[in-house]
């Protein structure tokens, strides 16, 4: 026992070098923390089959009447498709001052819809079928001057959840909940009479 | 503590050596002394946590027949209510149960409104309290939205989305917590697995670390006055009785005409008229039909309400979360020396009364469609539900100063 009387004096403690060791532990442990978080938290990202479900959507537009609406998938997505005649196209222009963003500066569209009809050619309109409010269907209102939307109506789309109005071109009106217009998905054009759904204009080969 | 640890002897002592059994049962109970003047408000804490053990063991028992996804989540609930025996009494009882939570947590949350029991040094407990509500309200959308119907579908879309609103993140965001382009398989399995192991576990965390916060200050009551500054000759309060026998018995009482009250609504009424299961909800989920009027269950249409009521969507969204996360402040707010409402002035009294008011108004017209003079009124009664919150700094520290007694009111029945 008496060997060890020795070690029993407690020998000084250097405070600055535990002080160090601390901290290099815990911030080791805390970014092997945070390394450790990122696959659990990627593992909520789309799978890749879910990527693989959102190819792109054909739709043959030779099987549409003028002033027709038909709905197809993308991406889980409703999309709208409309042929606007000629009329539709002119009731456009006579309602700018009724809306919130009729230039579409702080909507999101295409580079190619961002124009006075927002899109690639005038009468046929791609929307995402989803109110940029809270995400319900809006429902088609075309009959222009329908008195049940609001008064001088022009014709457009009405969300039944909040009361949201939107144009033929998916211009949302004055005093709805919605902020933004309608969105516009990437699309493009093969010949005259294919509609692809989710490849950009841009992207896609010999296309205006 | 060696005197209730050498009661009994044999396998009483030998537990009790190597599990402080007994003197658990001293330290929270039988030595727990409580204020002897509770009322009826003080029915509620218990009944939360006797809804929660519900909660847990019908949830096991559904979660037996649930098949999460597209495909199967409908049609298993649907297998539960019509073939299972007993399955539809297991749905009902947890549908139900879910709606009860919420009746019983608000009347828990409005007691400590009367009494102030938010207040210091009980700051932390409402807090953690107010945690136990926004994990409950994570938990109950995401039961919402397994049994898959078409109410299900399109309030989970509502819902998600509103996280879209975040500037930047947003779409990234929804589309993370969707783990796909649209509410789909993904989202069903992660909310079932959140719903059934992750959020269990946390609000039992909660309420264990609720309960030690509450052993820690001790109750409120309701004339707002610490029983810890009156002790006895014994050094228990004056005003304190062993929280066991008597407040066990107590609670015992509420149990029983809280179980009455939900059988009656489990047997006959469970839907309750479309407020605790929606019609829509019969329905399987179809993303190609949006329901004519999206509704959320009574209990989140207060802040539904308060969304809707702005005509600006990230305003909406703001106002929202704002409304609900205005709770925690509440002891920070209240700057009365005095906590209960009975030693308060009459501003404060008209304060709050308005306060409870507008919070069922809300209520009311979340349910409403959202148009005419619904938007009118809801706009009106946003107004007055942040208005309390502006307000109560000036009204509490105005008028919650007058006298207090020294000893609680109580008459012996």
């Amino acid at each position: 026992m008496s060997d060890h009387a020795a070690d029993d004096t407690v020998p000084e403690v250097d405070e600055s070098r535990r002080k160090f060791l601390i901290a290099a532990t815990a911030g080791t442990g805390a970014v092997g923390a945070v390394l450790t978080a990122v696959p659990f938290v990627a593992s909520w990202k789309p799978s890749e089959s879910a990527r693989a479900a959102g190819l792109p959507t054909e739709v043959d537009l030779s099987l549409m009447e003028p002033g027709q609406m038909t709905t197809h998938f993308w991406r889980k997505q409703q999309i709208y498709v409309v042929k606007r005649t000629p009329e539709m196209l002119a009731s456009l222009t006579s309602h700018d001052a009724e809306l919130k963003d009729p230039t579409s500066l702080k909507s999101d569209q295409p580079e190619y819809a961002k124009n006075a009809a927002r899109a690639i050619k005038p009468e046929i309109l791609v929307l995402i079928g989803t109110c940029t409010h809270l995400g319900c269907l809006p429902k088609t209102r075309f009959t222009p001057g329908d008195a049940t939307v609001m008064a001088n109506w022009p014709g457009g789309f009405f969300c039944p959840c909040h009361g949201s109005k939107f144009d033929l071109a998916g211009r949302v009106f004055e005093g709805s909940p919605a902020s933004v217009n309608l969105k516009v998905p990437p699309y493009s054009f093969e010949g005259d009479n294919k509609l692809v759904i989710g490849v950009d204009a841009t992207a896609a080969k010999g296309v205006a | 503590m060696s005197a209730t640890m050498d009661k009994g002897g044999g396998f009483r002592a030998w537990l009790n050596k190597r599990l402080p059994v007994d003197q658990f049962v001293a330290d929270q109970l039988t030595g727990y002394y409580a204020p002897k003047n509770f009322n009826i408000w003080y029915f509620f804490g218990s009944l939360a946590l006797l809804v929660f053990v519900m909660q847990i063991v019908t949830g096991i028992f559904v979660t037996m027949h649930f098949k999460a996804g597209e495909a199967s989540a409908f049609n298993s609930v649907e297998y539960l209510r019509r073939e299972v025996p007993y399955g539809w009494l297991l749905q009902y009882m947890h549908a139900v149960g879910a709606s009860f939570f919420f009746i019983v947590v608000y009347l828990h949350m409005a007691r400590a409104f009367l009494y102030g029991s938010y207040k210091g040094p009980r700051e932390l407990l409402w807090v953690i309290g107010m945690l136990i509500y926004l994990a409950l309200m994570a938990e109950a959308f995401m039961g919402y939205v397994l049994p898959y119907g078409n109410m299900s579908y399109w309030g989970a879309q509502v819902i998600i989305n509103l996280f879209g609103t975040i500037p930047g993140i947003g779409p990234d965001l929804v589309e993370w917590i969707r783990g796909d382009y649209g509410i789909g398989d993904a989202t069903l399995t992660r909310f079932f697995s959140l719903h059934v192991v992750a959020l269990p576990f946390v609000i039992a965390l909660l309420i264990a670390l609720h309960l030690v916060a509450l052993r820690q200050t001790g109750s409120n009551n309701p004339d707002g006055i610490e029983i810890k500054e009156n002790l006895g000759a014994d050094g228990k309060p004056k005003d304190g009785i062993p929280f066991h026998p008597y407040y066990t018995l107590k609670d015992i009482v509420g149990v029983g005409l809280f179980l009455t009250a939900f059988a009656i609504v489990v047997f006959f009424v469970p839907t309750f008229g479309g407020l605790f299961m929606e019609g829509p909800n019969f329905e399987p989920a179809n993303p190609s039909s949006t329901p004519e009027h999206i509704a959320p269950v009574w209990y989140f249409t207060p802040y539904y309400a308060i969304l809707r009521a702005v005509p600006d969507q990230k305003m909406g969204a703001l106002l929202m979360a704002l409304s609900v996360v205005a709770f925690l402040f509440l002891p920070w707010l209240d700057r009365a020396k005095n906590k209960s409402i009975r030693y308060r002035g009459l501003a404060s009294k008209i304060l709050l009364g308005t306060f409870f008011v507008t919070f069922l108004m809300l209520m009311w017209l979340g349910l409403k469609p959202a148009d005419g003079i619904y938007v009118l009124l809801a706009r009106i009664f946003t107004v007055l539900y942040f208005a309390f919150y502006i307000l109560l700094p000036f009204v509490s520290k105005a008028d919650g100063n007058g006298p207090v007694p020294e000893r609680v009111t109580y008459h012996a029945h």
